[in-house]
């Protein structure tokens, strides 16, 4: 075949298996749902070769922008470009509607939450959530009780996960209040699309993103403490060896402020200043890029060089604002998780409108007992982890490796959740010279200053292996990008 | 700026300079080999290690193009030309955000190269035409850093940084040519002579600019002359030195916080000895001695510059 020869739809979609999980393009029956029809027209028309031309070009502006990430845990290349796909997902007006209102509403609720539990701690008296559940929590900080925080807000900066199920239904996977991340992926992934399917972008109307860093730093702003005009913002960065140093980088850049490291900040009589060639200078607002565990070595883990000695200190004595705050890795805990729509009736007063995903509480002797019988089936997790670390997928699982995990299940029942293997969404991806269907989750990025705000799509992660469901970076995922429609 | 920020500028630019210097020096020394002369290739060899800083474990193996293998592409070795390249895009990497994006993309595509698979291939191809290929790579990433950056008090640190480490390789170079050529000026003018001389001014990309200011009759004195009182040739000492001062002096004007007297003294001085001299006294006097204590005050300004901007004591930033 001639290389000028537009690609036939038979070709491109020849093997393009469907069954009972959501497709995001084809309908169960294989027709091709409205809105995705002019992509997938102009897909057909294109040359042959000309997807694969597209491909490279992509992949060597991300190689050549240096947009990569550090792969933990390998010796031989630690740092590698994010993988990419190059056809976008397509999310329609009513259906972003939904998500938006759902997560305003959700992420309201769990900063109420965190408010209460450092606080006064009503919803543990009204024994809507338990206790032991809060205290045991490794992520929630003792030293964050009776602390007053800016605006009450705790979480400023949101990154939640939602799958779609087979009912086509968005539901919430994981809140990541700590410190979410991808979020540069979503701004560079938009911005090579432009380039690679400008008309197909100018068609479809799409809804833009790419004042997100401007809308993060009007967040820190309003964070700022009482009495600073005009407040000196920073991003505090673990540092060049960090998986996400590529995205602290790419943010300080966008929002024109100083990215410091620990060892750049200094704090005197309770002031957090930074070394410049001027001399020091007044630090006002932090963005937290650093894990609560290693932020101040006083007050958190003493063995640590990647914060700042006396951080916390100014932070108590309302110096200097660090958002995230600390101790938000508490209500992200995925054992809490599973309560989350009680803390929204409980705050609220309203259902929630993203559902969560059923989760199995192993605290619980007769759940945990059922877990255990069907560990094949169900997905468990550690309730204190991210990024697909420390999870047991029961399907693809070895005998050995469920043994594994019941052991320590039993041992240490409060540090697992399981929850139903969920056949999630597909959406088309480019493989090899095919579109073939992959599993895709969906990260919306919320920012909560004066008030909530997302900007318009986030970050599709795509488990680009056949058949896995692991979307994280760091296990072989990639990422593409996320039309929000006008209509 | 952040202190930490203008240290890797800094240095970044350092390492760029030195790896150029490295690149040339190679190039030219590898160009005199090819003709026989009664300097034999090990002389020549270990004259170039010498210049580049006295370079371990490169001695002369007589194999010149797995020496001049090693000299480029062996990343453990602190002199290598990919050890250079290394260090300043670690460097870049840890101020992602205080440099422009064509920047940080010339200098990443300039490792990218450096490190593929067929780099070696292409270096056993051409020596030449590889070299000329990384010297084109440092070459527009200057071109962009000029272009491209702001030209704050971060570009002054990378012009702070070229110059110092400009002002003292030309300085080492001179230092190591002078015992050997200079001395032998009474001579007869040979070819070969001719030939050791333009590599000189070669190694300091001058031959062409020499040619202008004096043409073509090459003498050591003038050579001399050229490359350290010249004050409107980039490769020239006395011009790197200006641009150190003129950079002190932005660096001050932006920040608005007095340099130390230390720093400008030293600084001060190294301006005047190279302004207020001639050719003929630097000659009749202790050549070597003249350019060893240039590179000794080049070494001090660095102490001072590291001691006042990146690492100053907290209570003395306090007092202020």
């Amino acid at each position: 075949m001639s290389a000028s020869h537009p690609v036939e739809m038979e070709s491109l979609f020849g093997d393009y298996p469907l069954d009972q999980a959501f497709d995001e393009m084809r309908e169960a029956g294989g027709e091709i749902r409205p809105h995705y029809r002019a992509l997938a027209e102009t897909l057909a028309a294109l040359p042959q070769d000309e997807l694969q031309r597209r491909k490279q070009s992509a992949d060597l502006s991300f190689l050549t922008q240096g947009i990569t990430f550090t792969v933990y845990g390998r010796d031989e290349g630690t740092e590698r470009i994010f993988p990419y796909d190059l056809l976008p997902r397509l999310v329609t007006a009513a259906e972003w509607d939904r998500i938006e209102r759902g997560l305003t509403q959700r992420i309201t609720a769990l900063n109420h939450f965190l408010r209460d539990i450092y606080s006064d701690a009503k919803i543990l008296n009204d024994k809507v959530v338990p206790r032991e559940l809060v205290y045991s929590c490794k992520h929630y900080r003792r030293q964050m009780r009776g602390l007053q925080v800016p605006r009450n807000v705790y979480i400023a900066i949101v990154g939640s996960d939602l799958l779609r199920l087979n009912t086509g239904e968005f539901v919430v996977l994981e809140d990541n209040l700590r410190v979410p991340s991808g979020v540069s992926y979503m701004l560079t992934n938009r911005r090579v699309m432009k380039r690679t399917f400008p008309q197909l972008f100018h068609s479809y109307g799409v809804r833009p993103i790419e004042h997100y860093p401007q809308l993060l730093l009007a967040t820190l702003r309003s964070l700022a403490p009482e009495g600073r005009p005009e407040p000196n913002i920073v991003l505090l960065t673990p540092g060049v060896f960090n998986s996400a140093y590529f995205e602290h980088t790419y943010l300080a850049r966008q929002m024109g402020i100083d990215l410091v490291e620990g060892r750049d900040l200094v704090t005197h009589d309770n002031i957090v200043y930074m070394r410049t060639t001027d001399g020091l200078k007044r630090v006002d607002v932090i963005y937290r890029r650093v894990d609560d565990d290693f932020s101040d070595p006083l007050i958190f883990r003493g063995d640590s060089s990647l914060g700042c000695a006396g951080l916390f200190n100014a932070y108590r004595a309302g110096n200097v604002t660090v958002t995230n705050a600390f101790g938000t890795g508490l209500a992200d805990d995925k054992a809490v998780y599973a309560y989350v729509p009680d803390i929204i009736h409980y705050y609220l007063k309203e259902d929630p409108i993203l559902p969560n995903v059923k989760t199995f509480l192993l605290g619980d002797e007769k759940q945990r007992q059922h877990v255990i019988a069907n560990l094949d089936k169900l997905v468990v997790k550690a309730v204190g982890e991210s990024g697909g670390y420390g999870m047991l997928i029961g399907p693809q699982s070895t005998a050995r490796q469920r043994e594994e995990f019941a052991r320590q299940i039993e041992a240490n029942p409060r540090n697992y959740i399981a929850q139903p293997t969920l056949d999630f969404s597909r959406a088309p991806c480019l493989i090899g010279n095919r579109l073939e269907p992959r599993h895709v989750d969906l990260r919306p990025y919320v920012l909560f200053g004066d008030k909530v705000n997302i900007v318009p799509g986030g970050l599709t992660r795509v488990a680009l292996e056949k058949g896995s469901l692991v979307v994280n970076s760091s296990q072989g995922g990639g990422s593409k990008d996320t039309w929000v429609l006008e209509s | 700026m952040l202190s930490r920020v203008g240290d890797s500028l800094y240095w970044m630019s350092r390492y760029l300079e030195r790896a150029e210097n490295t690149v040339r020096q190679l190039d030219v020394t590898m160009g005199l080999m090819l003709d026989t002369s009664d300097t034999s290739a090990e002389m020549r060899w270990q004259r170039m290690m010498t210049s580049l800083g006295k370079v371990s474990e490169l001695d002369w193996s007589g194999d010149l193009e797995a020496m001049a293998r090693k000299l480029v592409f062996d990343g453990l070795n602190p002199a290598s030309v990919t050890f250079c390249v290394n260090g300043a895009r670690e460097n870049a990497r840890q101020v992602r955000e205080e440099i422009s994006s064509e920047q940080w993309q010339r200098l990443n595509r300039l490792f990218h190269q450096m490190h593929s698979p067929q780099a070696q291939a292409q270096f056993r191809t051409s020596i030449n035409d590889y070299l000329a290929s990384v010297l084109d790579g440092i070459h527009l990433f200057k071109g962009v850093s000029d272009t491209t950056m702001i030209h704050g008090q971060g570009w002054q640190f990378i012009r702070l940084g070229r110059y110092l480490e400009r002002a003292y390789a030309t300085a080492t170079l001179l230092e190591v040519y002078q015992a050997d050529l200079f001395h032998a000026a009474e001579r007869e003018h040979s070819g070969y002579q001719y030939l050791e001389l333009v590599g000189l001014l070669r190694c300091c990309t001058s031959f062409e600019a020499y040619c202008q200011v004096y043409t073509a009759d090459l003498s050591p004195d003038r050579i001399l002359e050229f490359l350290l009182l010249n004050r409107d040739f980039p490769h020239a000492i006395r011009y790197c030195v200006d641009g150190i001062r003129h950079a002190i002096e932005s660096i001050q004007r932006t920040g608005g916080r007095r340099p130390p007297d230390e720093l400008t003294a030293v600084i001060g001085r190294l301006h005047a000895q190279l302004g207020y001299t001639n050719i003929a006294e630097i000659i009749t006097g202790d050549t070597g001695a003249f350019l060893h204590a240039i590179r000794e005050q080049s070494m001090r300004i660095h102490e001072l510059i590291y001691r006042y901007y990146v690492d100053y004591s907290i209570q003395s930033a306090l007092a202020t």
